[in-house]
């Protein structure tokens, strides 16, 4: 180990940082995790500790079983429908294409807008009115013969819906990485398993596609943990309402409406766990992998 | 032969195709924000709501512009510091996380880069009741909690990670030997970060200012649970307009649209570094 005469004045300027994180990061955390573990169910009590109990209590609202559900149809569809339009508009420009600066630009400048922009414009495209009251997508699709929707207002399916907006600003940016991919895979190994007698197909399947793994994790990572705390998009939409409700909503209104900070804290921390879980190990594995490299 | 060129050709139609195919759908929203904006009231009706506008009018921006303007002017107030203030701790930080590592400078990293995936909900509350603390601490009220200072500190400190992780991964590629000639020449290691570092810093420096004043004006999490009317910043106020059910959509759109101006023009200008903050957010983290 070198002497610690060269490695302290860089320890000493990057303490500010260390304490910052160690503080607001960590700290937090487990202050929220702690707040998670009383019985302040309102703003002036001092709060018990009283375990785990509202983890488990919150299980017994109706409502925050509406919530975790409509947040995993919300997570499977975005993220299955990000990825996949992302990687088929990477895959249509993978060989190059005449006006690919352009494509690439437009299909990626949703990225620069915020989710509240997105969800007034997108609230107007799915406004659940039919017939003569019909505006947005079920007026277009009214012209074109397709069926009216109740879009984010159906029971079933509202959250489906709540997804293609996240879909619409998303799908860009999974290109980038996608093509990005696509074009870090050598040719000589595409014409090395040409000459083997592999056809187009094949090259892809056997060359191409495993090659693509780490970024389709990256991805995959990425737009998890957007999906999980997803909270801007779905207030622009539809505000408060209970049809669209999902954990970071539920959080929000925790804490500003029904005024129980123990509650919210704890919605809080499932939120956390949820995006640790996969987070955590992908960190370390991606780590560990820069530093074999 | 020509049958398989004549094959790729068509192939290549058919991408051409569906790529333009795609741009019409990536582009109905923004004809959606324009063609609204600039509707009068009068062309309300759901009958007309696909349609260009008939007699083109600039009153919805005006009326949209009275009520967003103190949210906009709130939110180069929270950008413009809190990129800047960010971008100088992630040099510093990335600097010594290349350059001058120490013991656990790697187990130190990924503890930084967990901090940028973690959800913000679990760190508002105690954040919030630190803000309250440090209003009654300072007896500035409206500062910390429910100001703009109390946001941009908020932004500052979870923006590190993401700062430092686009710095670091940008300075490992400057070659060692020349801090190490600097050393020689008896600079310390500020001076070699100044007169080495620092210099060819720019486009590092850039990626992180973009992709910092991006996510600071369009945050809206952190806005809606630590600030209060007077220190709205845009998305706060733009949700507020939009939510209200008297906003007529043509004001409502024109709100987005202004709203959306600053992050689109510097998506159109400096795209190419707004894409590596992208890159280097996914690539690596």
């Amino acid at each position: 180990m070198r002497r610690a005469r060269t490695w302290l004045p860089g320890l000493l300027l990057v303490t500010p940082s260390i304490i910052l994180i160690g503080v607001f990061v960590y700290g937090m955390l487990g202050w929220n995790v702690r707040l998670a573990m009383t019985d302040k169910h309102d703003e002036v009590s001092e709060g018990e500790f009283v375990g785990l109990q509202n983890f488990v209590d919150i299980w017994d609202q109706p409502r925050w079983h509406l919530s975790v559900n409509h947040a995993i149809v919300f997570t499977v569809v975005f993220v299955l429908g990000a990825l996949l339009l992302g990687w088929l508009l990477a895959f249509l420009m993978e060989k190059g294409i005449k006006g690919e600066g352009t494509f690439r630009a437009i299909y990626l400048f949703p990225m620069a807008i915020s989710f509240v922009a997105t969800g007034i414009v997108w609230r107007w495209l799915m406004n659940s009115g039919t017939e003569e009251r019909a505006v947005g997508l079920n007026r277009l699709f009214d012209w074109i013969g397709l069926p009216q929707w109740q879009w984010f207002r159906d029971p079933d399916w509202g959250m489906a819906a709540m997804a293609l907006p996240a879909i619409w600003q998303m799908s860009g940016y999974v290109m980038a990485l996608f093509l990005a991919g696509f074009r870090g895979v050598p040719e000589e190994l595409r014409e090395a398993a040409r000459v083997d007698g592999c056809n187009e197909w094949g090259v892809y399947r056997y060359v191409v596609l495993p090659l693509l793994r780490p970024v389709t994790l990256s991805a995959l990572i990425i737009l998890g943990h957007i999906s999980l705390k997803v909270f801007d998009l779905i207030v622009a939409v539809s505000g408060k309402q209970i049809i669209t409700d999902v954990p970071a909503v539920f959080m929000w209104v925790a804490v500003f409406d029904s005024h129980d900070p123990a509650k919210g804290a704890t919605i809080a921390s499932y939120i956390v766990v949820s995006v640790a879980i996969f987070v955590i190990p992908y960190l370390i594995w991606s780590v560990r992998k820069e530093r074999r490299s | 032969m020509t049958a398989v060129a004549g094959r790729r050709a068509g192939a290549t139609w058919v991408r051409f195709g569906l790529l333009v195919f795609f741009v019409l759908i990536v582009l109905i929203p923004i004809y959606v924000l324009l063609a609204t904006s600039f509707k009068p009231l009068t062309e309300a009706d759901p009958g007309q709501a696909w349609n260009l506008p008939r007699t083109w009018t600039t009153e919805a921006w005006r009326v949209a512009w009275e009520k967003l303007a103190p949210g906009l002017w709130n939110s180069v107030l929270l950008a413009v510091p809190g990129s800047l203030l960010s971008c100088a701790l992630g040099s510093m930080n990335g600097y010594v996380l290349s350059k001058w590592r120490f013991p656990g400078a790697d187990v130190l990293f990924t503890l930084f880069l967990f901090g940028m995936f973690i959800p913000y909900q679990g760190v508002m509350i105690p954040l919030v009741q630190l803000l309250v603390g440090l209003n009654e601490l300072t007896g500035l009220q409206g500062v910390f909690y429910g100001g703009i200072p109390g946001l941009v500190l908020a932004h500052v400190v979870y923006g590190i990670p993401i700062c430092t992780l686009i710095f670091r991964n940008y300075y490992v590629t400057i070659p060692d030997e020349l801090i190490e000639a600097s050393r020689v020449d008896g600079a310390g290691m500020l001076r070699a970060y100044w007169s080495v570092v620092l210099p060819v810093s720019g486009p590092a420096i850039a990626v992180v200012i973009i992709w910092q004043f991006t996510s600071l004006w369009n945050d809206f999490l952190f806005a809606v649970f630590l600030t209060g009317p007077t220190s709205w910043p845009t998305t706060v106020m733009l949700n507020n307009i939009a939510g209200a059910q008297a906003t007529p959509y043509s004001q409502q759109m024109a709100a987005a649209i202004l709203a959306s101006i600053p992050t689109m023009l510097i998506y159109v200008l400096l795209g190419r570094f707004f894409m590596r903050g992208l890159m280097a957010g996914a690539l690596k983290g």
